[in-house]
């Protein structure tokens, strides 16, 4: 570890922090239906989507026909996506003549889009045409982002509200978000990154001759875009296949830094927008510094494994002071591959700039946790939010009996509906993150898919099935995907770990929201201070990430310790 | 306070040591084992579901003549211990309320009553089993008051002591606040007609017995919320666990189901599963022995979440009785001379208020209280009409009494037999007597703005002064609420007076809020405004016109020596009819939910120590590295899981007595309370296992166990 590297480590986190408010003020008026700067131009089109759409901006939902609007939203756009995919042969759009997608990798990648997962089974140029990526792939990128942003505010609205039968309009709150808050970012975003040198452009690939006289052929098109809503909508599905390691996707140390800034940028924000519209901003605040909290952690035991590098490389006389450079590239280095990989699991990005196959064992399993605990660190748009604030009703439940009150939190008592929506909601993750891995390994159709044996490739499956179920979308690598047993179970691991997560937080949502507000007094417990962030972390730590011990023993942990002792996998 | 540290002293003795509730309580244990009685506790449900699997298995392997059986012995054998701790907890907490209600059947005996036909006479005498509600009875000097009842008719003394411990006789009369009488108690003099009010089994005492013998026990709100957290984590667990076997099998290895159940076991949180209802019953219990009887263990969880206290003045914030503290002359009157005649003017005077005025004299001027034959003295009175009273003696008249009241006494006096035609214009206009008056008047106000109350003195129609009754604000009462507002609770004193009295009392004792000239109306209001910005109120009270605001707030104390209708509005009785009470009722609902609250954190933050010694046992036979997890360095694998597990049921009966005695609760404030509870439940569920398991190891090896 070096101090260059905690430098720009410590710069990151002081730019998440300044953007947290400026973006969560102007988030909070757009929805609460203020004007803003963008309205002269954005307010007719909102206007005239909402009339086509037959939408009354002015009728709030209760919180059922919130959820059952956003679950039409959904299955709508997974079910178009699949025909889109299954019927690309005859559809516009196709030049290289893409024929149809087979079924279950159409299901896969159609449940992975529409969840904000954007895992991929395939490779992009080689199985989807043009169409399918720009009308089906991209389009959900801005709405599954913009529909996690709309349930967050929601569930936020069920805390600010007192004796109110509504949360809010799914369909007002997805067209404001989209509006607003997603197309301008991405819009602002593209145009750095193309001054950035990342490419732009309609055209197709260009061929040139090497120094050697060699031809190649080097594929571009609008990339900064796209790289624009991967990031900020949590995305993380890239244009090219190395993604963000791709020097036309990220060029340089600067687009790197803006990369990650921009995958945080709205989650961070969202924290500062609840704080707003409950009427505190330190309850943001503080809820941002217990996220702040895992993540340090989780960015200090990541890189000082990275910085360590494979003892088994010093056997053969390699320098091994530059740390873990496998599978990294060097215009990163340690640090910001590490940071990068922290970041994006952190975030249900899914982004990497790095392999995260090659990194050390402990340096890997950190995105597995982060991963695990519902990647609630900052989290992905709105995702991060409503998991943050799932676990903050547990921490209140299970300590906030002990200042001799019944637990309550921002004044809305906590009763049997919240604490069974809120189990509810966190038993999914480690049903289907351990439960898939567990008929994965013991399958002969699972285990195929394996490109390691032992501890290692144990690792590739269980990361499979957590990236899938926190609708991250990152891959570690090794693990071949493209078969009829994972897409099927991963597809099914994405869609449990989104849709029963949401419906119970709607459930809470509506019914917090139906509920008094009381107003705290010194006898209230306080969820603004130190105290709460540090419990906060710790039951996080300890409900949330203490049933993956096993699994991470059996995977990284004996990997790590197998490699200090001189085995390899 | 004194019957506060009375109750609690005899409540920890009999908890803890008392072998007539221990022996009882280990039978219990086992027959608790009855899975229908067991599937009310998911988490101890579970415990019960493994324990008789496991059992199964190791029968078949001993039929089987497998060796090693030793180890499989301990671990179910642990497992059964897990159980029957857990049940033993809860039988001490029953045992305890148990005991009582045996004395309180005792009461209970067979009596028979006088029913009364419609036109009033004896009909006959009837078994009290078969009262109906609405039967009128009479009962009479010896006799027991056959069932709870309104009195009707006539007045009565009656020794309670069955139900309040408290043997001093009270007075029951018809009318009034004081009409409720209960079923058990004894009529000591006097005769009463008593119109039945509950229906058989359904009395006061019987609903007595099913609480204290936790019979009529409903798991309350925040226990079942809390019932569903610990059964969601231990799905999550057994998710957790239940995947392990096909984890192993990738590596190679196998896992048995014995260390597996272990690991579950070890896991889930039984210490919290496991003490839960004794920390409920010990909870309402502990209520009982402080002789308030909650009729639901919501109304208790209530009391925790209290964030406004409504006290009534009289007797929980002054003393009951006004008290003379000054005596403020007219120019011209020295204050010897007029403390002279106040004390005069109450020498009959049997109020509390006249009595004081007589001691202040004493005391302030040294006169001495005279005989009132000796002076000829002939005492007047108060009436309703004159609000005057005083004495004439030997041609003296002497008379005090409310300011407006005396004024008019002294403008007419002289007049008084000549009442015919207007006489306020016949009198002579006199200059000095006016400003006698004025000056009153300005004492009187003065006086009042205080938070006084003043008492006017006048002789022979000549105005003296003024006399200064205070409200005597209870010692340490200021401490109290002060310690209240620390704890985040809001107190508003309910008065009759008027706003200024209220307001300097109200300062003088330190409430945050008071309510002057409260009708019943506007006491109902105050609750449902509060209630509507989401605050939880108590209160207590006694008279019927209290009913209505007895059942609308969330806390509602009905004194015992209240009306019927009282007692039926409110969520509580206090059997002592100690309105101050309600502070200590807050305080135990608090401590009953940070008990809960501490054992939660403490069971769940002990799932560190208990990963650390079973993971790297279980594994160690394929995955030797792992053993680096073994950080308390346990002696075996088999030695390592044993310890857990013996930990985790031993842990169980190191808890029982905090279960039952409560987290000792301090007004400091919600930051500072949790940061101590997190520092010792918390942090020490966190390390406490270490050294626990550790400790048991080092013990378990050097017998020989394992």
């Amino acid at each position: 570890m070096t101090v260059n590297g905690w430098i720009q480590i410590l710069v990151f986190i002081a730019l998440v922090a300044a953007v947290a408010r400026p973006l969560g003020g102007f988030m909070t008026g757009v929805f609460n239906g203020d004007r803003n700067a963008l309205s002269p131009v954005l307010g007719p089109v909102e206007r005239g989507l909402y009339r086509i759409a037959g939408v009354d901006a002015k009728a709030e939902q209760h919180w059922v026909s919130y959820a059952v609007s956003m679950l039409l939203f959904s299955v709508a756009g997974l079910s178009l996506l699949y025909l889109m995919q299954r019927l690309q042969g005859v559809l516009p759009f196709n030049p290289q003549g893409m024929t149809a997608v087979p079924a279950d990798l159409a299901f896969n990648t159609a449940a992975s889009f529409a969840t904000n997962t954007n895992w991929q089974n395939y490779g992009g140029e080689s199985t989807m045409s043009h169409f399918v990526q720009m009308a089906g792939l991209t389009v959900q990128n801005f709405v599954s982002a913009a529909t996690g942003i709309a349930l967050a505010v929601a569930l936020v609205r069920g805390f600010a509200r007192s004796s109110a039968r509504t949360v809010g309009n799914f369909w007002v709150d997805l067209t404001r978000a989209t509006l607003y808050v997603l197309l301008p970012l991405c819009a602002v975003c593209a145009l750095f990154l193309v001054w950035q040198g990342v490419p732009q452009t309609l055209a197709g690939a260009v061929d040139a001759t090497t120094l050697e006289g060699a031809r190649q052929t080097i594929a571009l098109g609008p990339v900064a875009s796209q790289e624009a809503v991967k990031m900020l909508g949590t995305n993380g599905g890239g244009f090219f296949n190395a993604n963000s390691a791709h020097p036309f996707e990220n060029p340089n140390a600067v687009t790197n830094l803006v990369q990650m800034l921009s995958i945080f940028a709205i989650g961070a924000a969202l924290t500062n927008l609840f704080g707003r519209m409950v009427g505190d901003e330190r309850q943001g605040w503080a809820l941002l510094a217990a996220m702040g909290l895992l993540f340090v952690i989780g960015v200090a035991v990541a890189y000082w494994a990275e910085a360590q590098g494979n003892p088994a490389f010093a056997a053969f006389g390699i320098d091994g002071s530059a740390g873990n450079m496998e599978g990294k590239e060097t215009r990163f280095g340690v640090a910001m591959s590490a940071l990068f990989a922290v970041v994006t699991t952190a975030a249900s990005c899914g982004a990497v700039n790095a392999m995260h196959d090659s990194f050390m064992p402990l340096g890997g399993m950190v995105p597995m946790v982060n991963m695990m605990l519902g990647e609630i660190i900052v989290g992905g748009v709105g995702a991060g939010l409503y998991g943050m604030l799932l676990f903050a009703i547990v921490a209140l439940f299970v300590a906030g009996l002990m200042v001799g009150r019944t637990p309550e939190y921002l004044g809305k008592k906590l009763e049997a509906k919240e604490v069974k929506m809120t189990m509810l909601a966190v038993l999914c993750l480690p049903l289907m993150m351990l439960g898939g891995t567990a008929f994965a390994v013991v399958l002969d159709t699972g285990t195929a898919s394996m490109a390691n044996a032992g501890p290692h490739g144990f690792s590739e499956a269980l990361y499979a099935y957590v990236s899938a179920a926190a609708n991250n979308g990152s891959a570690f690598g090794g693990l071949t995907g493209n078969t009829l047993w994972y897409n099927l179970t991963l597809a099914a691991a994405m869609l449990v770990g989104r849709f029963l997560v949401i419906v119970p937080m709607l459930a809470i949502a509506g019914s917090l929201a139906a509920k008094t507000r009381a107003p705290a007094s010194a006898g209230t417990f306080p969820t603004h201070d130190g105290l709460f962030v540090g419990l906060l972390a710790g039951v996080i730590l300890i409900v949330g990430g203490l049933t993956f011990f096993p699994a991470l023993a059996l995977g990284p942990i004996v990997e790590h310790l197998a490699m200090n002792a001189g085995t390899l996998f | 306070m004194d019957a506060k540290s009375k109750n609690l002293g005899r409540s920890q003795a009999s908890a803890l040591l008392d072998p007539a509730i221990l022996g009882p309580a280990v039978g219990q244990s086992f027959r608790k084992l009855d899975p229908r009685l067991m599937a009310r506790n998911p988490v101890m449900f579970c415990v019960e579901v493994v324990a008789v699997l496991t059992t199964v298995l190791l029968l078949r392997d001993v039929a089987a003549g497998r060796g090693g059986a030793g180890f499989g012995i301990q671990i179910v054998l642990w497992l059964w211990f897990t159980l029957l701790f857990a049940n033993f907890a809860e039988a001490v907490a029953e045992g305890r309320g148990k005991a009582q209600a045996a004395s309180l059947r005792k009461t209970k005996t067979e009596t028979s009553a006088r029913l009364l036909g419609p036109d009033g006479a004896i009909a006959q005498l009837v078994p009290a089993t078969r009262l109906k509600p609405g039967d009128l009875v009479l009962v009479q000097a010896g006799d027991l008051i056959p069932s709870d009842g309104e009195v009707v008719e006539g007045v009565a003394s009656v020794n309670e002591a069955a139900i309040t411990g408290e043997s001093a006789p009270v007075i029951r009369e018809s009318g009034g606040d004081r009409s409720a009488v209960t079923g058990g108690t004894q009529v000591i003099s006097d005769w009463i007609k008593v119109r039945i009010t509950a229906a058989q089994g359904n009395t006061f005492l019987d609903r007595m017995i099913g609480l204290v013998e936790g019979a009529q026990r409903q798991k309350t709100p925040n226990e079942i919320a809390l019932n569903i957290l610990l059964a969601g984590m231990t799905i999550i667990f057994v998710i957790a666990v239940a995947t392990i076997p096909s984890f192993a099998a990738y590596a190679g290895g196998s896992v048995s189901v014995l260390v597996l159940v272990a690991l579950f076991v070890t896991l889930i949180p039984t210490t919290i599963g496991a003490l839960l209802s004794a920390i409920g019953i010990a909870g309402m219990d502990r209520l009982v022995r402080f002789n308030v009887l909650a009729m639901s263990g919501r109304a208790v969880e209530a009391a925790g979440d209290v964030d406004t206290l409504l006290l009534d003045k009289t007797g929980t914030i002054t003393l009951g009785n006004r008290q003379a503290a000054e005596f403020l002359p007219v120019a011209g009157v020295s204050d010897r001379d007029l403390a002279d005649a106040a004390q005069l003017a109450s020498l009959a005077d049997e109020t509390p208020e006249g009595r004081s005025i007589v001691v202040l004299a004493k005391e302030k001027y040294g006169i001495r209280a005279r005989d009132m034959a000796g002076l000829h003295a002939q005492f007047v009175p108060f009436t309703a009409q004159t609000r005057l009273s005083g004495i004439d003696s030997d041609g003296v008249s002497i008379r005090k009494g409310a300011v407006d009241a005396v004024l008019a006494h002294a403008r007419t006096f002289g007049h008084d037999t000549a009442p015919q035609g207007n006489t306020v214009t016949a009198l002579r206009p006199d200059p000095a007597a006016d400003a006698a008056a004025r000056e009153v008047q300005a004492i009187a106000e003065r006086v009042a703005k205080s938070g006084g109350t003043p008492l006017a003195v006048v002789r022979d129609g000549r105005l003296l002064g003024v006399i200064h009754l205070k409200d005597v604000v209870k010692g340490g009462i200021r401490e109290r609420f002060a310690a209240l507002r620390q704890m985040g609770i809001k107190t508003v004193m309910i008065t009759g007076d008027n706003p200024m009295t209220a307001a300097a009392i109200a300062a003088e004792a330190g409430v945050d809020d008071f309510l002057a000239q409260a009708t019943p109306e506007a006491k109902l209001q105050l609750i449902r405004d509060e209630q509507a910005r989401g605050k939880l109120v108590a209160m207590c009270g006694d008279g019927t016109n209290d009913a209505p605001a007895l059942a609308q707030a969330d806390v509602g104390v009905a004194m015992n020596s209240g009306t019927v209708a009282a007692r039926e509005a409110g969520n509580m009785v206090d059997l002592d009819s100690d309105p101050t009470k309600l502070i200590e009722i807050v305080e135990i609902g608090k401590q009953l939910l940070m008990t809960r609250g501490a054992l939660t954190t403490f069971s769940i933050a002990n799932d560190v120590a208990k990963y650390f010694a079973i993971i790297p046992a279980m594994f160690l036979a394929f995955y030797p590295q792992l053993g680096a997890l073994n950080v308390m360095n346990l002696a075996s694998p088999e030695s390592a899981i044993l310890s857990a597990i013996i930990f985790n049921a031993l842990v169980i009966v190191a808890l029982i007595p905090l279960a039952l005695r409560g987290v000792r609760y301090r007004a400091v404030g919600a930051a500072a309370l949790l940061r101590r509870n997190l520092m010792i439940y918390g942090l020490g569920g966190l390390i406490v296992p270490f050294a626990g398991i550790k400790a048991i190891d080092m013990a378990v090896t050097a017998i020989g166990l394992v």
